[in-house]
């Protein structure tokens, strides 16, 4: 073990010790972007405040998200003898009272809590325990491990939770190739939807003795409902520029992307601010850790682009061009980024890598099925009871993610429709929700894991509308490089559109799915390849539906107003 | 063209170039630069494209080309204040189509656009990346979340100065 790293873990320690074992009590508040739409900023200043005003011994910081969304803005209070005592849906007109009673007077307002952790084990009211309940219980948190506990912009945080051990043991006890056969071992696949062998990808890279080699890391993640790429990066950036640094030291790279899209101010942030911590410590930059790899990473903006996501068209977007797929091959191992050898990886594929190196790929290969080590991080939302972000064991079924964790349809009678793993992924009825979560099982379904997000539908909902809403969606992202998809889209929506206002032809279906054929066949990446696959996939689980459409019986319920939607009307040149 | 107007104007080409000149990453390219003028002016006017096309040594036809196409770009000076709204599937599942008829009757408009009095510009977005609060606004980048059609309305009518 370097000498500096020693160092940096003791002082990591102290600092973890002074939060959370001292005279202090540590007031969290739950941060990122799902925290900020609740309104946690007004709840962190409203508990700054009322902490100065009671003048009682209290930090108070905001901390990464505990993923348990529908109760933020979510606050937790950890007292110097060692309980928690967790609030949700905390407003900030609550804050002084909250103070006051449980942090001056030692009264925790347990009516306002949801759980407890911690103490002396005789629990704290009738609360349950933090990790009893269903959505924590069924959980197995690798990638997200830290949420709720550390401040993601705090790298001593990081380390005190055994952040960068796994880089400090690659650089000083493993080879590049042991670490590339770890990750193979692990059964690590590729977490961006392709599910390809992580591992098997590296190794195309690391031989290669080119004087520059790029990694990038992928969180361009345009699909709606997916949030856990920007999640993980605002809520603990660290887990991801380790698994960075790691994955550049496996494949003898020299420089590192971090890829996001302008606008999201908050993982924009985070980013930045842990790699140049990172620099202050000795974690990037010339020598790290004193041994003799050297490498630099920095944080790449794209503007508002889906394509921006496909690989080749990200590495175009980092030259600063147009974002539109690349001819391939050549592959990006060959000539990828400014023409160079380039290996590029998922946020979340590469935020398990620490705690892979850390544990061992004989620990990752335990969990999850046969062909999906690992876990899944889903992110819910729509007619879902507790909407938010949850890392499940793969082979967990969907019902179990719905039911279970979810909590069941929050409004309305039962689940109808989920769409899940993006807008070029299919539509789900209720016949399969006793699929496992697994890239095999799903992608047999007629669906994805892909991004991890799920989005729930009621009885409400109408599929011909939800259909016409993920194609307006491809219309609107479709990059124009290739017209199949270009013209492709556009003709499903208008196809889409007029069978939500009762104006279908009979031909529609046959004429769609022609269009869906070209696309497939004449488009150079997914967006048009994949993008028919909502149809197909609806047409599997709610043929009748669309065939009643078709007939000129569309269901009132669902379409808004005379049928017709509000779509952007500027697109791409 | 008045005196008063080439002065404005050579005082914006000095602004465009002092953001240029002050991007800190390593790694600058026109797509780079671009971001950077829209972050700090808001909108990109002739001068960006010119500027940038000199400063990455580019042609004014390649710059247009990276400003048209990503979909944040503008080119034309925005309301004081910008409300995005979401209309991605994840939103629309959760009613984002009234939400976005709603506040069209707020600010007055019918598409996407600038409120007759200047005050707001509307901007749909795809995904603002917190469904879980679906459906989600933002006021200049900053959410916020389980939106109803008249909460937003509501909102749109606040930021132009108007009772809500």
């Amino acid at each position: 073990m370097s000498t500096s790293f020693e160092e940096l873990q003791a002082r990591a320690t102290k600092r973890w010790e002074e939060l959370t074992s001292g005279e202090s009590a540590w007031i969290r508040v739950g941060g990122g972007t799902s925290g900020q739409a609740a309104g946690s900023d007004a709840v962190l200043e409203a508990f700054k405040s009322s902490v100065e005003e009671t003048g009682v011994n209290a930090n108070v910081s905001m901390v990464s998200a505990l993923g348990l969304m529908y109760l933020e803005p979510q606050v937790d209070i950890l007292m110097p003898n060692g309980a928690r005592v967790f609030y949700c849906n905390v407003e900030p007109g609550e804050a002084k009272a909250i103070v006051e009673q449980h942090v001056q007077n030692g009264e925790p307002l347990v009516d306002r809590a949801f759980a407890y952790s911690g103490g002396d084990g005789s629990g704290i009211g009738n609360l349950p325990e933090l990790n009893s309940l269903p959505m924590m219980a069924l959980q197995q948190r690798i990638a997200t491990r830290n949420f709720g506990d550390t401040d993601p912009h705090d790298l001593l945080q990081y380390v005190a939770n055994g952040g960068y051990e796994a880089l400090n043991r690659a650089l000083t006890e493993m080879t590049p190739e042991q670490i590339v056969d770890e990750v193979k071992a692990a059964g690590l696949r590729g977490r961006g939807g392709a599910a390809f062998p992580a591992g098997l990808k590296w190794s195309f890279l690391a031989p290669s003795d080119a004087p520059v080699k790029y990694v990038l890391c992928n969180c361009e993640e345009g699909d709606p409902g997916a949030f856990n790429d920007k999640g993980i990066i605002e809520n603990d950036p660290h887990t991801l520029v380790e698994g960075l640094i790691i994955n550049g030291y496996a494949t003898r790279s020299t420089h590192g992307y971090i890829f996001i899209r302008t606008g999201h101010e908050l993982p924009i942030e985070a980013a930045r601010k842990a790699i140049a911590a990172a620099y202050e410590a000795g974690l990037l930059g010339k020598n790290i850790l004193g041994s003799d790899f050297s490498f630099d990473m920095e944080v790449s903006l794209t503007g508002d682009s889906y394509v921006a996501g496909e690989e080749t068209a990200l590495m175009e977007a980092i030259e600063g061009k147009r974002s539109t797929p690349r001819f391939k091959p050549p592959f990006p191992a060959a000539a990828g980024l400014w023409q160079k050898p380039t290996n590029i990886n998922n946020v979340k594929t590469l935020a398990y890598v620490p705690e892979i190196v850390r544990n061992g790929s004989d620990w990752f290969k335990g969990i999850g099925t046969e062909t999906t080590s690992g876990t899944a991080i889903v992110c819910l939302s729509g007619h879902i009871k507790y909407p938010g972000m949850y890392e499940i064991p793969m082979g967990m079924t969907i019902r179990d993610v719905l039911e279970k964790v979810g909590g069941g349809v929050s409004v309305g009678e039962r689940i109808k429709v989920l769409q899940a793993g993006g807008p070029l992924n299919g539509l789900l009825g209720e016949e399969a929700f006793d699929t496992m979560i697994d890239f095999d099982a799903m992608s047999e379904a007629g669906a994805s894991i892909g991004s991890g997000g799920i989005i729930v539908g009621n009885e409400t909902v109408n599929v011909v509308d939800l259909l016409r809403s993920l194609i307006a969606f491809n219309q609107f992202e479709s990059c124009g490089k290739c017209f199949p998809c270009r013209l492709g889209n556009t003709h499903m929506l208008e196809i889409l559109d007029r069978m939500c206002q009762n104006k279908a032809k009979s031909a529609d279906l046959e004429l769609l799915n022609r269009v869906g054929l070209s696309m497939k066949a004449g488009s150079l990446c997914g967006h048009g390849q994949l993008g028919y696959n909502p149809i197909a996939s609806a047409l599997k689980y709610f043929g009748d539906e669309i065939n009643s459409c078709l007939a000129g019986e569309i269901a009132p319920g669902g379409v808004f107003g005379d049928g017709s939607m509000i779509l952007p009307t500027r697109t791409r040149p | 063209m008045t005196t008063a107007d080439t002065e404005q104007r050579t005082k914006l080409r000095e602004q465009i170039r002092q953001i240029l000149n002050s991007q800190e990453q390593p790694t600058i390219t026109v797509l780079s630069s671009l971001i950077a003028v829209q972050d700090s002016i808001h909108y990109l006017p002739d001068e960006a494209i010119k500027e940038t096309a000199t400063f990455c040594g580019e042609t004014i036809n390649e710059v247009w080309s990276v400003a048209s196409f990503y979909t944040n770009f503008r080119f034309a000076a925005p309301g004081d204040k910008t409300l995005d709204v979401c209309w991605g599937p994840a939103c629309h599942v959760l009613g984002a189509q009234k939400i976005l008829n709603s506040v069209h009757s707020a600010l007055e408009i019918n598409e996407e656009g600038e409120s007759p009095d200047r005050k707001v510009t509307m901007k749909y977005n795809t995904c603002l990346g917190a469904c879980a609060q679906g459906p989600v606004i933002a006021i200049n980048h900053h959410l916020i979340g389980k939106q109803t059609p008249e909460s937003a309305a509501k909102i749109a009518r606040e930021l132009r100065g108007l009772d809500g």
